[in-house]
């Protein structure tokens, strides 16, 4: 496959503290390129702290220290060398919460190339505004209105927004912490549509309370638990189909059935 | 449990279950809401009574100004000189330098207070801020006294030896102003840092998680959000620095001299009124009215001011909804 690494993330042995708590521990994920990977677990078990560190957003929070490594294409993304603002360029994030600045819709898609310095001319960053608005399937909704405040558009199409905004800067990956949970179901399955067209050029790393969501969108599931400690660990990890329909450990069949969480 | 089911069940047979449930719904008469209510009204009241009689008394006496000292309200405001002894009661003078050692002070606390906030809001952990805002609000509780003589022996000095003393005036606005400028800071940091911590962290995260650093997130995302609490920081913080009285009656000059350069001293409205309503002016004469006028006319400019910024905020806001 002309060289393309056999997974774009890995984490090695990660475990991540927030001053004396470890929320996480002892994580061990490989992330192909161009699939849906779907953290799963009960509240608190650590998921979306895993997510957040995979493009070091957990750098914001005080008190945060993470061990281990996170390799993306092999390099450990938390090398003393490595820079996290270019590190969230090449790995966008969306959101729990639809969050577009109180911009136009136009500049809330412009803002990450923006800031990036973009150097083209105004014909070609409407191109890539464009683009990016396709690309989160919400061009034909807003055309008409790229002028109106971002703050305007219903939940879902706010959500949308969000996708593209992280499209625009053309990441590798999309990391998505609980991008339904705040939308009615419509909306979500916009997103889930979304989400499987996406796939073909983005990897995706999503978090989801709602294990029908993992079922339907995921190619892979990672099962995430609390141990007694509370510190959150990866029980199982596998296709989708094996986690949901044969899982191994007796856990992760207890969650998926509905026993707990 | 037989007991339970009992002890629940022995109302409803007593009494019908109808009347039961409205008696607990019935309207009640609580004395002491109504008297709490009442209390919080006269207190609303008491501020706004405050401001209307201010406005009465300035307008009387300004009023008894102008028929009987036979100064009409052309006179008075496009005037270019003031001298009370002589007859001349233009206002001018007393305007301008109130303007120029208000716009010193934001030339100074513009920088330095948004600068604080930013750090303040956007950079520093919670230990820092812990100590630095409460020194900031200590710095609020000087009296105004202290830093007018701050100004007089201590930012003159200094500015005759860098500019040169045959430039600098022992009494001059720029003294006035950059120690006003100083005193409203911590007023346009603590209003603007609260501003910008009211922003949601949602959008610093949905910045941050686009590659933007700490500065591109502050600047493009948290202060545009913030925008119209900033503006109306800064706009009190103006009104404050055209009322500021003590700084500039010591370090501004006794003198109503109408002039642009701040080397150079010049009496400000509020100076004015400081210094002859404390010397021995008789009441009912001329001089003593004139001092109404300029009040009313001080108090007009800041309401002014306020009208604006209303106007700005709504204006900013209108940019993003």
């Amino acid at each position: 496959m002309n060289g393309e690494p056999a997974c774009v993330i890995e984490t090695r042995n990660l475990q991540i503290n927030y001053g004396s708590f470890c929320a996480v521990k002892g994580v061990n994920l490989s992330i192909e390129p161009r699939t849906i990977t779907a953290l799963i677990g009960p509240s608190g078990c650590g998921k979306s702290t895993v997510l957040r560190s995979l493009n070091r957003m957990n750098d914001l929070v005080p008190g945060a220290r993470v061990d281990g490594e996170v390799l993306f294409y092999g390099a450990n993304l938390y090398a003393p060398e490595v820079d996290a603002v270019q590190v969230r360029r090449r790995i966008g994030m969306v959101f729990q919460k639809p969050n577009p600045f109180p911009k136009s819709i136009y500049e809330n898609v412009a803002y990450g190339l923006r800031i990036n310095g973009w150097r083209g001319t105004k014909a070609s960053l409407d191109a890539r505004v464009e683009a990016a608005l396709r690309g989160a399937a919400l061009w034909d909704e807003v055309k008409d209105k790229l002028q109106q405040s971002g703050l305007a558009l219903s939940g879902g199409q706010q959500q949308r927004l969000c996708i593209a905004r992280a499209l625009a800067v053309e990441p590798e990956v999309i990391l998505m912490d609980e991008p339904c949970s705040a939308l009615d179901p419509i909306a979500t399955l916009k997103i889930e549509q979304l989400m499987s067209e996406l796939r073909q050029h983005y990897t995706i790393v999503i978090v989801t309370h709602n294990m029908q969501q993992a079922g339907r969108v995921a190619d892979y599931t990672a099962f995430f638990l609390m141990d007694h400690d509370r510190a959150g660990q990866l029980i199982e990890y596998g296709p989708t189909s094996q986690i949901f329909s044969h899982p191994r450990d007796a856990r992760t069949e207890a969650y998926i059935s509905g026993r707990f969480g | 449990m037989l007991e339970l089911e009992h002890s629940v069940n022995a109302p409803v047979a007593s009494e019908p279950l109808q009347e039961r449930r409205a008696s607990g719904l019935r309207r009640r008469i609580r004395p002491g809401e109504t008297f709490i209510q009442i209390l919080l009204f006269l207190c609303a009241c008491v501020s706004i009574a405050t401001t209307f009689s201010i406005v009465i008394v300035l307008s009387r006496e300004a009023l008894s100004f102008f028929t009987e000292a036979g100064v009409s309200v052309g006179q008075f405001l496009t005037g270019t000189t003031w001298r009370p002894g002589a007859g001349h009661f233009g206002v001018l003078p007393l305007v301008n330098a109130t303007i120029l050692t208000s716009l010193i002070a934001m030339l100074v606390a513009l920088p330095l207070g948004l600068g604080a906030a930013l750090y303040l809001s956007e950079y520093a952990s919670a230990r820092i801020r812990g100590v630095l805002k409460p020194t900031l609000e200590l710095l609020a509780g000087i009296p105004t006294v202290v830093y007018g003589y701050f100004a007089l022996t201590f930012v003159t000095p200094l500015l005759r030896r860098v500019l040169g003393a045959e430039t600098v005036q022992i009494y001059n606005m720029l003294s006035a102003g950059i120690v006003v400028g100083i005193l409203i800071t911590p007023l346009v940091a603590t209003l603007s840092e609260d501003a910008l911590s009211a922003v949601p962290d949602g959008l610093r995260n949905a910045s941050f998680g686009l590659g933007a650093t700490r500065w591109e997130t502050a600047i493009k995302v948290v202060f545009p959000a913030a925008s119209s609490g900033v503006i109306a920081a800064c706009m009190v913080a103006m009104a404050r620095a055209m009322g500021e009285t003590m700084v500039v009656a010591l370090a501004a000059g006794a003198s109503p001299n109408l002039s642009l350069n701040p080397f150079e001293p010049a009496e400000t409205m509020t100076g004015h009124i400081a210094r002859i309503s404390g010397g021995d002016l008789s009441y009912g004469t001329i001089d003593y009215q004139s001092l109404f006028a300029i009040g009313l006319l001080l108090f007009g400019m800041t309401l002014l001011l306020n009208i604006l910024s209303r106007w700005v905020v709504r204006h900013v806001r209108e940019v993003y909804d």
